[in-house]
């Protein structure tokens, strides 16, 4: 138990993280970093719930969401990273 | 206590990343963070997710965010600060909300356990077709899930090419990294296609096999190879689209069995989900590539609006 206890009480940590340091930058790479790591907090949380103990299997549903997660979070990185160069070309026309 | 000194890390690596004042710096912190994530997926049990973080999370992100840093000369320096009173307010959010959170888990952890959906889970591996868990709630119970996140990658994949062109390709290669490539690349290709394989009964599948072939086409890119090796023209669109498209036809498909959208007839379920697993890789791949290439191919593009080409930009 005290090694998920741990880890979730490091995803919360990690979520609160990003979300200030979401609101603190202004500009918007530091921002997607930001949103990425407390995603990473979500998901810790979700995994280390997932988990029990050297000797019982794990829980395979929250693996699965955490898996779709990551898979979503990099598309959504992506597109807003094409967002943000677009934005940047219109500053320079 | 390595739990606890991964932790110290990862919090540690995070800070620093997020509130670094070199941004480049930054990402170079957020790719080290997702391979210490990768190493805390491992140690919790989740095989699965340590693969995928180490492809994407790590990998993909990092390449992306990497690319990205050279839209960002121009802001650089300039992080305007925020007032005291607004800093003051957000802190005082955060902390708010870590007590919320912190309250609402130790809740969730000191219930007693009713009911878990994971004996279900493991009740019904049988019948799945597969035999590693993961795989079965991702491709049979909750199928739906993977099929509507497909919708999303080719969403956002679509997005991208909504908004611009590509970027300008890299110049070839010196013979040192083109030796590398000709070894890494065959490699890569083959480390997927295994992936997908081995995803049925162990760590893998569709999303890391995707990821790992999306590397390779990153690697491609790097040498100089502008299309990254996707093909050109309308092939490129198929395989974009045919993860959606075999899956929705094998969904459909099995309805004229009797059976409910996406329930798949036992005796075949294995080569269904084999089958909806490599159109789903070679889809996941071809729109991670496109994203790294960062918009529409130039071959898309009418005659007279094709770019310079393979110009020189390191």
């Amino acid at each position: 138990m005290t090694q998920a206890l741990i880890y979730a009480l490091t995803g919360v940590a990690l979520f609160m993280l990003g979300v200030r340091a979401c609101l603190m930058h202004q500009i918007l790479l530091p921002r997607l970093l930001a949103l990425n790591v407390s995603g990473a907090g979500v998901f810790l949380i979700f995994v280390s719930l997932a988990y029990r103990g050297e000797s019982q299997s794990t829980d395979p549903i929250p693996h699965a969401l955490v898996l779709t997660g990551l898979v979503v979070a990099i598309s959504a990185t992506a597109l807003a990273l094409a967002l943000n160069r677009r934005l940047r070309e219109m500053e320079h026309e | 206590l390595p739990d606890l000194i991964l932790a110290a890390l990862l919090l540690g690596l995070a800070w620093s990343a997020l509130f670094s004042q070199d941004l480049k710096r930054g990402v170079v912190l957020f790719i080290a963070f997702g391979l210490l994530l990768a190493i805390v997926w491992a140690r919790l049990h989740a095989p699965d997710l340590a693969l995928a973080e180490a492809a994407i999370g790590a990998g993909l992100a990092g390449a992306l965010l990497l690319v990205a840093l050279r839209d960002e000369t121009a802001a650089q320096g300039e992080s305007a600060r925020r007032s005291p009173v607004r800093r003051l307010s957000i802190d005082l959010l955060a902390l708010g909300m870590t007590g919320l959170i912190g309250w609402a888990l130790w809740s969730a952890m000191a219930s007693q356990p009713g009911e878990r959906l994971a004996q279900a889970a493991y009740e019904a591996l049988e019948s799945s077709g597969v035999s590693n868990p993961v795989t079965a709630v991702l491709l049979n119970y909750r199928a739906y899930d993977t099929l509507l996140e497909l919708v999303v990658v080719l969403t956002a994949v679509l997005g991208v090419l909504v908004i611009g062109r590509e970027r300008r390709g890299y110049r070839p290669a010196g013979p040192v990294f083109c030796g590398l490539v000709r070894w890494l690349v065959p490699l890569l290709i083959l480390t997927a296609g295994y992936l997908l394989w081995v995803g049925a009964h162990a760590p893998g599948g569709a999303f890391q096999a995707g990821a790992t072939l999306a590397a390779a086409a990153v690697v491609l890119r790097l040498a100089g190879h502008q299309s990254a090796g996707l093909p050109r023209g309308y092939a490129l669109r198929w395989a974009l689209a045919v993860g959606i498209g075999l899956f929705l036809l094998v969904g459909i498909g099995v309805t004229f069995n009797g059976g409910g959208f996406l329930q798949y007839p036992q005796a075949w379920s294995g080569g269904l989900i084999l089958l909806i697993e490599s159109a789903a890789t070679v889809s996941i791949a071809a729109a991670l590539a496109l994203a790294y290439r960062g918009g529409r191919p130039d071959d898309w593009m009418p005659p007279a609006d094709r770019g310079p080409g393979r110009e020189v930009s390191t």
